[in-house]
């Protein structure tokens, strides 16, 4: 498993609506606000490079000192899954994504879930710890 | 050519027509997220979509005996049994058993393993107290009401709240002796 890994899910009006620290490394007290910061700044990056190729795995867009950000584009809502990583497992993080991304499909199949409010469900929380176990 | 006799649960399910699982579940749950913005309050929820139920319970009936040929129950016993094995099989594709009948017989418990429309669903902490599948019990209730019989169909599990199955509790109140709708002498 990674060190730090830090995965969130911005939807399309650019508001995060899930987060998760999910490396292995001891918490630092502002190292959430760093990665937060990091994955942030991205965004325009793969505002960017999201229009020039069809692929919806675009991995490695930016990089701080030796984190690195790869990220997920969704087709339906352009909701990005934005993983930050220490890690060189790409396959491993591709598979993350595409489990993730079908987590998060039937988290918007639920009708009593609003698209593009926060994810609140304990259940998905689980499944995406543990495929970050799993895969990163 | 209407068959003679009975038909099974499985037998009609196969010749009527169907609609695509999925269309269903979420145009059902479309209708209960509607539900929510509308009423705000769970609990209303509830109520309208037993009000639901009923009324396409009261319609539904109809059908049921077109197309499945039972002729009158015996007892209370026997039209649990033709709910479970014959009408939730027909309507919805699911299999439910009768369970927990108590001493006077007026009053079981049908268990549904699974159910179609709870497909995707999951409660939010917001909607805690609400029947997801409130329309259920309103249907039945509407379709024993047409064939004279008074009931009251609760929620004792839910798969939605954590329960390993669907459990609804059909408790008969009274049967309401047919009347005719004029006098003869007059």
């Amino acid at each position: 498993m990674a060190n730090t890994a830090c995965f969130i899910i911005v939807s399309r009006n650019n508001i995060p609506i899930y987060e998760a620290e999910v490396g292995s490394a001891v918490k630092r007290e502002d190292s959430a606000q760093l990665h937060q910061f990091i994955l942030h700044a991205s965004l325009d990056i793969v505002q960017d490079l999201a229009w020039t190729t069809s692929a919806m795995f675009l991995k490695a867009v930016d990089r701080f000192n030796d984190l690195v950000v790869s990220v997920y584009v969704t087709a339906g809502l352009h909701t990005r899954l934005m993983l930050l990583h220490d890690s060189r497992n790409d396959d491993g993080i591709k598979s993350f994504f595409q489990e993730v991304h079908e987590l998060y499909i039937k988290t918007i199949l639920n009708p009593l879930y609003l698209p593009g409010s926060r994810i609140t469900s304990s259940h998905f929380d689980t499944k995406v710890r543990a495929l970050a176990r799993k895969y990163l | 050519m209407p068959t003679a006799g009975p038909r099974s649960g499985d037998a009609i399910f196969a010749s009527v027509e169907r609609v695509n699982a999925e269309l269903f579940t979420l145009t059902y749950g479309a209708t209960v997220r509607q539900l929510l913005t509308d009423l705000e309050e769970v609990e209303e929820v509830n109520k309208q979509l037993d009000q639901m139920g009923y009324n396409i319970g009261i319609r539904l009936i109809d059908e049921f005996l077109a197309k499945s040929n039972i002729s009158r129950c015996v007892d209370f016993k026997e039209t649990a049994d033709v709910i479970a094995k014959v009408g939730l099989k027909m309507f919805l594709g699911v299999n439910a058993t009768v369970t927990n009948w108590d001493a006077e017989g007026t009053c079981c418990s049908i268990v549904l393993e699974d159910n179609p429309l709870v497909d995707f669903v999951e409660l939010p902490d917001t909607c805690q107290g609400l029947h997801y599948c409130n329309i259920l019990s309103g249907v039945i209730r509407g379709a024993l009401e047409m064939v004279s019989m008074k009931t009251e169909v609760t929620w004792l599990r839910d798969m939605l709240r954590g329960d390993d199955s669907f459990e609804l509790q059909v408790k008969l109140l009274k049967q309401v002796p047919e009347e005719y709708p004029y006098k003869d002498d007059e």
